[in-house]
């Protein structure tokens, strides 16, 4: 049974993707690429990678959304359609693309494997550590701010540098 | 550019809605350390609620309450109260290690602390930086091409 839901909501990101890919109204494109980011964060949440679902909720469908509506208020809602040539070399880097990588996920351990390698390396050591060591029973949160606080420590200067620079591109120009 | 929302159900349900969704952004970044939720997700919902209220009061009031200028010192003080709990620690330790936080705790209660410490620094940059690309995209009216 969770197979069907799980096929039908995978099947319903391909649909969302292309309605978004093929939607003349770019109204109509930002709000239906917020509709997969909510059934994206339905899929982490099936698989169990609940914060990221998390994530892509408020971010993929709330967040981005709203950044790209107030991107339209500056443009037009009207997309130019691709020259007659760009578009065959567009699908032709699309497909070379997507056949790379489907010819690779069958070297991706598979879902769920806990001898694979990710999963016998540090993964362990921060689970059963992490309430000894932090205090901190959730083990994605002692990782991302403890564990490996470097990286998120970057991710804050890199969210910061894009808030400044996007603040300096669209700056008031006053005279 | 956003004007006022005309309805006056639409208003009234943001002006109810608005510290709830503040309430529960608080909620996620304390709750991050039991189950989903931290700084991040917190910070996106806190930003969310203040372009939840540009979008149906209009820009008047949004303008009154947030500051451009002071949203990006916010953000760039989120990103340095990262940076000084990962220095704190420095001294005779690692870099990014709380247990040195100089707090009346145990080292594993500390790195509790540091941990929310440094959620809180993440959650404000982020806010503040959503709220500030939002102004700025949305300000049509000193649109440079226009």
């Amino acid at each position: 049974m969770s197979e069907i839901i799980f096929a039908m909501l995978l099947a319903l990101l391909v649909v969302l993707a292309l309605v978004a890919i093929r939607a003349g109204d770019l109204l109509v494109a930002v709000i239906v690429l917020g509709a997969y980011g909510f059934a994206m964060s339905l899929v982490w949440t099936a698989i169990g990678a609940v914060d990221v679902a998390f994530t892509e909720a408020v971010v993929g469908a709330g967040a981005s959304t709203v950044l790209f509506l107030a991107a339209l208020l500056r443009t037009s809602r009207r997309r130019s359609p691709l020259p007659g040539r760009l578009r065959w070399a567009a699908l032709g880097s699309v497909l070379a693309v997507g056949a790379v990588l489907l010819s690779v996920t069958t070297a991706l351990p598979r879902w769920g494997d806990h001898d694979a390698a990710p999963a016998r390396h540090v993964s362990p050591r921060y689970i059963t550590a992490t309430v000894a060591e932090t205090a901190t029973p959730n083990a994605v949160t002692s990782v991302l701010a403890d564990y490996r606080g470097y990286d998120t420590l970057i991710e804050t200067v890199v969210i910061f540098s894009a808030g400044l620079g996007g603040w300096l591109l669209l700056a008031r120009r006053d005279p | 550019m956003i004007e006022r929302h005309d309805s006056l159900v639409v208003i009234t349900f943001v002006r109810v809605l608005m510290p709830l969704v503040q309430l529960f952004a608080l909620y996620v970044l304390a709750y991050g350390h039991y189950g989903p939720g931290g700084g991040f997700q917190a910070g996106v919902i806190l930003g969310a609620s203040y372009i939840l209220m540009a979008l149906a009061l209009g820009r008047e009031p949004f303008e009154r309450r947030v500051n451009e200028t002071a949203c990006l010192a916010i953000a760039a003080g989120g990103v340095l109260l990262y940076l000084l709990t990962g220095l704190a620690g420095f001294a005779g330790g690692t870099l990014l290690d709380y247990a040195r936080l100089p707090l009346p705790a145990s080292a594993v209660k500390a790195r509790y602390y540091g941990i929310l410490l440094i959620e809180t620094g993440v959650a404000a940059a982020v806010a503040a930086t959503l709220i500030v690309l939002f102004c700025r995209l949305a300000d049509t009216e000193h649109h440079p091409d226009r």
